[in-house]
């Protein structure tokens, strides 16, 4: 089990060096804010008024509000990593209660 | 590749959420007999790791940006099955918390990123094993092939899932309601940016990490062999 830790630790590095993937100016093709909309066409598309809030995330943009962009983001990486492993490991418990170890 | 809300019609969004059921309970049920208690932490290991991965976006020309996902080495490592729950889990959580990709379309973001691409990475992986397993070196080489051609199907079924919109749902007088481009603007843009850059940061997440766990970890990668074959 001890390697599962060292798993853990490498995961945690890639949290602190996250901002690097803030270096990237623009957006994603495709992953484009209203004003891209008016910008190029001229209007924005009557689907995209009615449903691009359709919900609103707290934490939007991997940004935490009051905090800078950069610890903001590793923060942001923190709470994902951490809240993908506590759903994914309480899913797979369930899944596999009264199962021991095959191996 | 993480589509927002807006994009898609509520159709769209209804079918591919429609896709991606059978898909999640099947996946249920197979880890429901496949998954121990030496598997659970690796596989939530694995699916931090796929939502951590896409936070690293790295520029393509043409000023837009892309990221690797991690779902196909999630798939080689634990099954195409693991995969499925897993980096659902991690786009879920990207779209209720952090607005990567909507809420509308987590249906068609989890079936192009959660379903299709492990799907696909994995079985481009067993084909180019049986042909020539190899070296560890060569498995992690042919893990690196699969990332790359996995990602690519994954981009390539969100530039069509995108590219209808304008073609099915438009105002009377032909003005379009969701996404503005259809398939000859979609399809060239995505496979543009996954062939070149998008697909290189695949295969090398794929492959190394891989290489990595088989160099170091020699003992992890006999436990994930449990559950190896789909």
């Amino acid at each position: 089990m001890k390697r599962i830790k060292i798993l853990w630790v490498c995961i945690f590095i890639l949290c602190l060096v996250t901002p690097l993937g803030l270096l990237a100016s623009g957006e994603a093709w495709g992953e484009w804010g209203r004003d891209f909309f008016v910008k190029v066409f001229g209007f924005i598309p009557e689907g995209l008024v009615r449903y691009s809030n359709a919900w609103n995330a707290p934490l939007r943009d991997y940004s935490i509000p009051g905090l800078g962009g950069v610890l903001g983001y590793i923060l942001s990486a923190v709470a994902g990593i951490g809240l993908v492993m506590v759903i994914v490991w309480l899913l797979g418990k369930t899944l596999s209660s009264g199962h021991r170890s095959s191996s | 590749m993480h589509v927002p809300d807006g994009y898609l019609s509520p159709q769209t969004c209804a079918v591919m959420y429609g896709a991606c059921i059978p898909f999640w309970v099947l996946a249920g049920k197979r880890l429901k007999k496949r998954l121990n208690s030496k598997l659970v932490p690796l596989l939530s290991i694995f699916s931090a790791f796929s939502f951590v991965i896409m936070m690293f976006n790295i520029p393509v020309p043409g000023g837009t940006t892309t990221h690797a996902i991690g779902s196909v080495l999630v798939a080689v490592l634990l099954g195409p099955w693991a995969a499925v729950i897993g980096v659902s889990v991690a786009v879920l959580i990207q779209a209720l918390f952090f607005g990567d990709g909507g809420i509308l379309s987590f249906g068609a973001n989890a079936f192009n990123m959660a379903i299709a691409m492990p799907f696909a990475g994995y079985y481009t992986y067993r084909f180019l094993n049986a042909i020539n397993q190899g070296s560890p070196g060569r498995q992690a080489l042919n893990a690196a092939v699969a990332g790359y051609v996995g990602i690519n199907v994954a981009a390539l079924l969100t530039a069509l899932e995108l590219g209808i919109q304008p073609m099915l749902f438009h105002s009377a007088n032909g003005t379009p309601l969701y996404c503005p481009y259809g398939f000859f603007q979609t399809v060239p843009a995505m496979l543009f940016t996954h062939m070149t850059i998008g697909g290189i940061a695949e295969a090398l997440v794929t492959g190394g990490v891989l290489m990595f766990l088989k160099r170091s970890m020699p003992e992890i990668m006999v436990d994930l062999k449990v559950e190896a074959p789909a």
